[in-house]
């Protein structure tokens, strides 16, 4: 066990220096240079020069790339190109908003998406569950946007149930008003994943219908259901664990696409601007937050499947 | 051909197969004509409902959105043959790099695969629009990246799995080199595989390109597409919710479609569930749907077809 969670922390501490090296790379690959998309084509030649020696462009990439990292570990991810304000706190700022967002979409998607997925499995021969799983499949093939503009005609217009955009400006001083407009943004991801998530465990499940131990407690008097609730079903959670990490990623990616639907002040949003501004260095830190976020959940999911499921930890030499 | 016959023989197959005909016809009839023309505004005539004249009525500026739609049909399809190709290319270019190379190399491939895998899409493609500015080249590269490693980790295993195969120990033993055995033994056993993922490739595309073409860094204004329909609409989804489900609709029956399409020609590569009459009772139906992440590793299937290599799967 301690050399799996060693070795995932290796895997993890791998990716997010190969994920920075990348994003990195990627933004430096600009034809021309940062210091002349600031000064715009106004610049002279003499104030390009200024900005880029202001900016420490003209020291060799390997330097700026380890001063990035080495502010970083400080918790300073520079400053923004456009506004001049630091871009860490900003990026901590707007978290408070894409999280909980992330947060509410997950228990939507999970709360959809396993029982619906279970009842699927069990009645997996019977039109009631055969229409459930095309339901899925249709769902889990709609574009996020288009998922949040039906349900803000139906819930928000239609029955004028929820505000249809935005966020206090106040943040969440108001926490129940703040939730309000959460919760389309957060419907919309979560009925997409969930989807996702019922079509995963709807398999898992139907895969459980056939082992030993579940048809066994059928055989001993328990109806085929009560047997798989009972003793098929931690065997469906642990595979719906053990892709939950990809789904955590798709839920973050949907946050920057409903974001901008939405109008709330998260991360995904401000980057959606931020590449429109070419605000080079804020790019680069709000990139490497989100993907940060990514792998490190990744990890953790890894590690708590691996720690919850008795099979794998036999396993272990 | 049998995989053809196999696929069309399942509803899902057979809806998959008639709507991507569907939309390969509008995207190449719409090269020459269309009801209307797709960009011509006419205020006049906002916002009509269905009628003779606009069968899916008009938007906010009066153009026709049947045509509109299907103009932006063509723009999916170059888009999704586009990512798909650079996703296979790139995808079994590391692949064979992970499987078939050194040890050193392949393990780092492996390494390197499995990082990358956890980059979303969107924030490739975001990336290389900050530096490049938003364009459907954009999209198409961020896919092929994003996805192209997805193929990678599927095709490695399944390139490492023909690999090991008698018959390719056989072709090297007489001689034949590495580039020899990949084109002669290896890639048309490993096709089956790889066919999957390009419909899945193909449908992650499209609803990338929605939604970069939605937050203005896909399509240019001067290219229809259903992504960017979406977003021209979505100031009037309250007043005009009707009129943003036909790019809405558009968009998710063709990624369904390529799902579909990817499942079914999952279950036509399978021969353990090829046409007997009973295929409900193969054991692997289900659990081979559930294997988008992993379907390529070694499961029971694998074992089996690696015993024996299907003649009737090389194309």
């Amino acid at each position: 066990m301690t050399r799996f969670v060693l070795g995932r922390a290796l895997l993890l501490v791998v990716g997010l220096l190969l994920a920075s090296v990348l994003i990195f790379a990627t933004l430096r690959l600009l034809p021309g240079d940062v210091a002349q998309v600031i000064a715009g084509t106004e610049g002279t030649p003499a104030q390009v020069a200024g900005l880029r020696e202001q900016l420490g462009l003209d020291r060799p990439l390997p330097v700026q790339y380890l001063d990035w990292i080495g502010g970083l570990l400080r918790g300073d991810l520079g400053t923004s190109l456009v506004t001049g304000t630091p871009v860490a706190s900003e990026v901590l700022d707007k978290l408070a908003v894409t999280l909980p967002l992330a947060g509410l979409a997950l228990v939507v998607g999970l709360v959809v998406g396993v029982p619906l997925g279970v009842v699927a499995a069990l009645r997996h021969r019977r039109p009631s569950g055969v229409a459930v799983s095309a339901a899925s499949q249709f769902v889990a093939a709609v574009p996020a946007v288009w998922m949040g503009m039906l349900l803000i005609g139906v819930l928000a217009v239609g029955l004028r149930l929820l505000p249809t955009q935005g966020f206090p400006v106040d943040g969440w001083a108001d926490p129940a008003r703040a939730l309000r407009s959460l919760v389309l943004p957060a419907l919309t991801i979560g009925l997409v994943e969930g989807a996702v998530l019922l079509r995963f465990t709807r398999s898992a499940a139907i895969g459980a219908l056939r082992e030993d131990h579940v048809v066994a407690g059928a055989a001993r008097g328990l109806t085929l259901s009560r047997s798989l609730v009972r003793h098929g079903l931690p065997g469906v959670l642990l595979s719906v664990v053990s892709v939950l990490g990809l789904q955590i990623a798709g839920l973050l990616v949907g946050a920057v696409l409903v974001e901008q639907l939405f109008a709330l002040p998260g991360v995904g949003r401000m980057l959606v601007a931020d590449v429109g501004r070419r605000d080079l260095t804020k790019v680069q830190g709000e990139l490497l937050a989100l993907t940060g976020l990514v792998l490190v959940v990744g990890a953790v999911v890894d590690v708590v499947h691996r720690t919850l499921d008795p099979r794998l930890r036999e396993r272990t030499p | 051909m049998t995989v053809l016959r196999e696929v069309l023989r399942r509803p899902q197959g057979a809806f998959a197969a008639g709507w991507l005909a569907l939309v390969v016809v509008a995207a190449v009839v719409s090269r020459w004509w269309t009801p209307q023309d797709p960009f011509r505004a006419d205020p006049y005539s906002a916002w009509q409902g269905p009628s003779a004249a606009h069968p899916f009525g008009t938007d906010a500026i009066g153009r026709d959105v049947l045509s509109y739609v299907m103009a932006a049909s063509g723009t999916t399809v170059l888009v999704a043959v586009a990512s798909a190709l650079v996703a296979v290319v790139l995808g079994v270019a590391l692949g064979a790099l992970g499987a078939l190379t050194a040890r050193w190399v392949r393990e780092a491939v492996v390494v390197l695969v499995d990082v990358l895998v956890a980059f979303p899409t969107i924030l490739v493609a975001m990336a290389l629009a900050a530096v490049f500015g938003g364009s459907l080249g954009v999209v198409v590269v961020a896919v092929g990246i994003g996805y192209g490693v997805a193929v990678a980790r599927v095709s490695r295993a399944e390139l490492r799995r023909v690999a090991t195969t008698d018959y390719v120990l056989a072709a090297r033993a007489s001689g034949v080199g590495t580039a020899g055995v990949l084109r002669r033994h290896v890639l048309p056993n490993a096709a089956p595989v790889l066919v999957v993922q390009v419909s899945l490739a193909m449908a992650t595309s499209i609803l990338a390109e929605a939604g970069l073409s939605f937050l203005g860094y896909g399509a240019p204004a001067s290219v229809p597409s259903w992504g960017r329909l979406l977003s021209d609409l979505q100031p009037f989804v309250a007043t005009h919710p009707g009129t943003v489900a036909w790019p809405g609709l558009a968009i998710t029956l063709t990624v369904l479609a390529f799902n579909l399409l990817g499942d079914a020609l999952r279950d036509a590569g399978d021969p353990r569930l090829r046409s007997r009459g009973t295929s409900r009772r193969g054991p692997g139906r289900d659990g081979a749907r559930s294997g988008a992440a992993g379907s390529g590793a070694a499961g029971p299937g694998d074992a089996r077809a690696g015993a024996a290599p299907t003649g009737g799967t090389a194309p």
